[in-house]
């Protein structure tokens, strides 16, 4: 009824009043939109393409058919898990694919991509590209075996088969200490060669022991900060911003300085007496030393949503609950605390997500037993140059970070965050 | 009612209090009050006139810089907040936001560690004390202003205080409901027979609700009396001024002759006012006229003083007719007429006769604004 008696409307032309409407709000929709578009078109380039990027190379794998196409055609029909080799027209295949890569030079890299899979397939290839350019005919099979054992091993053409799909899981598996046997089971690593998972492990607990270390310093800095007259507020709030106009370099380093063996906080010690010169401490290039400088340098994105709900609980709570009875104790923990929880939802996970991805931090001070997932994700970008599992690893952590965030939603409730 | 209060031992004693922030001047100078048992009284006074530093320093929130305050007998200078037993209802009423209105109410009872059955019970009948029976399970956040109120002061009445303190309660509402809440405070007050010391700077509110208004200025008590003494018989000009509509007029005194003065006014006119607080013969005085008490027309040959006047303007309220006329060199003098007298000759412009008793003229000492 309602519907149809507001079509009915028309604006002065004849025109429904609908369209007219539209028409008018087209032009501020247009100009909104235009707005936007600087910033949407950044956040495309900066941040979807990369992540879209880091995520498609963590299972592509397009580069075994690429270089080696006829091998990866040949090897379809062949049956993995015969415990044959493959037959002479696959090795024929190979030899082919060899000689193609050798001049465009590309065998290496399809032996490094495989080496990460089983290690001394790079050297095969590497040796192969040469020796198969001597094979002139047939039978390719027992030349190219006599060249080098390995192609002899059935493992070397299961690997290949396994690996020759466009897309692989092959990383995940890796980035979780897994991998996929030859007959496509999934196996993983003992536990002492467990790298990653232990280091996502220690990623995680050290990330939740800097929150903690940043939730116990922070909160009574930002409930002095809150309550204190503006004016020496306003200090407060300067002193606790002063470290961001400190390169974080500078900052990191003067940790090694200040707890170093022969550092400060160790001279002092000793000068105290409260320990020897031969017991001095070592708390830095191991967990000890990363927990403390993160903790420093990831204090004031505690501080600060902190301050900001604090400054919004009024004094006369704390005076309502003593006035009503409570010690100022209870009155505390009951009427002022549950009213900051906003603040330390979003100070913790502002920490915890800022701290689970730390680099620079770790690498600096966190010597072996201090390093982050971080650090590996990096070794293998700058050392291994293994792209696909930094990628991996990467994601795996995304998920990690979501998990959290959903967690903290279901838990507190994403709409209680506060941050200003 | 005062009258009976005045025997025996207060409930509240304020002797010689002092209280200074700055160490260089005092907010409150030397005060001295006594609240008897069961009584409604009113700190009245401007911002800054240190009603609400009292409140605070009895409520244990600011400590007296000097002398002592007594509530039943014992000392309250060393007892902290939490142990004073004091309800207290707070400007922006305080409620926490986190719990529910129940929550709220049973908060001071958790604290005094009473049985659950108990705990509901009281929270229940708070509850029904201010007509908010079905809101027990709501947020403060979700209730009208009106209830935030009224879930504040039963909060400050469930666990029977020794004593309520209200600072300003009614400030945030709109005028018909602030007059509402006015009653129901009242009537709580008069069903409970508790002490309640009220603060605030809305001088009807004052009027209307207490037994007693003290009224502040400068650190100092000006008046402590009961609404119709503060109104009707006002002790200096500050008084006189700061309460309901009053009519100046300046001179010096001529005479004393007992509780009356004559005094010459400015403008030459020689009349005679009750003596209240003037510096003395040959002194400047301001002398304060209710206007509902200057009389015209016929009513003014029953009057002591007369004197002659020019009508300014005239403004129809309804009710009455507020004049404004030029009285004795001052053409801010203001006379309510009600609306069923004779109106007569009351036209801008007009020269009239008016006049008014002598014991509704007050002679005060004169304020240093005028």
């Amino acid at each position: 009824m309602q519907n149809s008696a507001s079509a009915a409307i028309v604006t002065a032309d004849g025109q429904p009043l609908k369209v007219s409407l539209a028409r008018a709000l087209r032009r501020q929709r247009m100009f909104a939109l235009a707005l936007v578009a600087p910033l949407f078109i950044f956040v495309a380039i900066s941040f979807i393409i990369p992540i879209a990027d880091m995520l498609f190379r963590s299972v592509e794998n397009g580069i075994v058919e690429e270089i080696l196409p006829q091998t990866v055609k040949a090897l379809e029909s062949w049956d993995e898990t015969s415990g044959e080799l493959p037959d002479e027209a696959v090795f024929a295949a190979m030899v082919a694919d060899l000689k193609v890569a050798r001049k465009e030079r590309t065998n290496t890299k399809v032996g490094q991509r495989l080496n990460y899979e089983r290690s001394g397939m790079s050297s095969l290839f590497r040796g192969a590209g040469r020796k198969a350019g001597r094979i002139k005919e047939a039978p390719y099979k027992e030349q190219l075996i006599k060249s080098d054992k390995d192609w002899g091993k059935i493992v070397t053409w299961q690997v290949i088969k396994q690996f020759s799909p466009n897309l692989t899981p092959g990383y995940y598996l890796a980035s979780v200490d897994a991998m996929q046997t030859p007959e496509g089971e999934i196996r993983f690593e003992d536990s002492e060669k467990a790298i990653h998972t232990k280091l996502f492990i220690r990623t995680m607990i050290m990330s939740v022991v800097i929150t903690l270390m940043t939730l116990l310093l922070g909160f009574p800095i930002a409930y002095l900060i809150a309550t204190q007259p503006a004016k020496i507020g306003n200090l407060l709030i300067i002193l606790v911003l002063l470290p961001f106009w400190t390169s974080l370099l500078v900052r990191t380093t003067s940790w090694i300085a200040l707890l170093q063996q022969q550092g400060v906080i160790n001279d002092i010690l000793v000068f105290i007496g409260i320990i020897s010169d031969d017991g001095r401490l070592t708390m830095i290039h191991n967990a000890t030393g990363s927990v403390i400088a993160m903790t420093h340098i990831l204090l004031p994105f505690m501080v600060l949503p902190l301050y900001s709900v604090m400054k919004t609980v009024p004094p006369t709570y704390m005076r309502a609950a003593t006035s009503l009875g409570a010690h100022p104790w209870p009155a505390f923990w009951k009427v002022y605390f549950p009213n900051t929880v906003p603040g330390i939802g979003a100070g913790a996970i502002l920490v915890f997500i800022l701290a689970i991805g730390y680099y620079i931090t770790p690498e600096l001070v966190g010597g072996t037993s201090g390093t982050f997932i971080s650090n590996r994700i990096a070794f293998h970008i700058q050392n291994s140059l293994n792209w696909g599992l930094a990628a991996a690893l990467g994601a795996v952590l995304l998920v990690i970070v979501l998990v959290f965030y959903l967690l903290y939603d279901k838990i507190v409730g994403i709409d209680n965050m506060k941050l200003g | 009612m005062t009258g009976d209060q005045s025997t025996g031992d207060p409930f509240v004693r304020f002797q010689e209090v002092q209280k200074s922030y700055d160490g260089e001047t005092l907010v409150v100078k030397n005060l001295n009050l006594d609240i008897a048992n069961g009584e409604f009284l009113t700190m009245l006074g401007p911002s800054g006139s240190g009603k609400t530093t009292c409140l605070m320093m009895l409520a244990g929130f600011e400590t007296p810089t000097h002398g002592k305050i007594v509530l039943d007998g014992a000392p309250l200078n060393d007892v902290p907040p939490h142990k004073r037993d004091i309800g207290m209802v707070f400007q922006n009423y305080a409620l926490f936001p986190h719990m529910t209105v129940a929550e709220n109410l049973a908060f001071p009872l958790h604290v005094r560690k009473m049985g659950k059955a108990e705990v509901e019970q009281r929270v229940q009948r708070a509850l029904d004390m201010v007509q908010l029976g079905p809101f027990g399970g709501r947020r403060p956040m979700q209730l009208s202003g009106g209830q935030q109120q009224r879930v504040a002061v039963a909060r400050a009445l469930v666990f029977d205080p020794k004593l309520v303190l209200m600072d300003e309660p009614l400030g945030a509402l709109d005028k018909q409901l602030r007059e509402q809440m006015q009653f129901e405070i009242k009537h709580i007050h008069d069903n409970l027979g508790i002490t309640v010391v009220y603060v605030t700077h809305d001088q009807s509110e004052a009027l209307t609700m207490s037994n007693r208004i003290a009224v502040f200025n400068d650190g100092i008590i000006q008046q402590l009396a009961p609404p119709a003494d503060l109104y009707e018989r006002p002790d200096n000009a500050f008084v006189a001024q700061f309460i309901g509509e009053n009519n100046k007029l300046t001179g010096k005194v001529s005479a004393v002759d007992g509780d009356q003065c004559s005094v010459e006014l400015e403008s030459g006119e020689k009349v005679t006012a009750m003596s209240i607080s003037h510096s003395g013969v040959g002194q400047p005085t301001m002398l304060s006229i209710r206007p509902e008490r200057v009389m015209i027309g016929d009513d003014v040959k029953d009057c002591d003083v007369h004197v002659d006047a020019r009508v300014q303007e005239l403004i129809y309220l309804g009710d009455h007719i507020r004049t404004r006329l030029t009285v004795c060199g001052r053409d801010d003098f203001v006379v309510k007429i009600p609306n069923s007298t004779d109106r007569a000759g009351l036209v801008p412009g007009n020269e009239i006769s008016l006049g008014w008793r002598t014991r509704d003229c007050r002679a005060l000492d004169m304020p240093d604004n005028l």
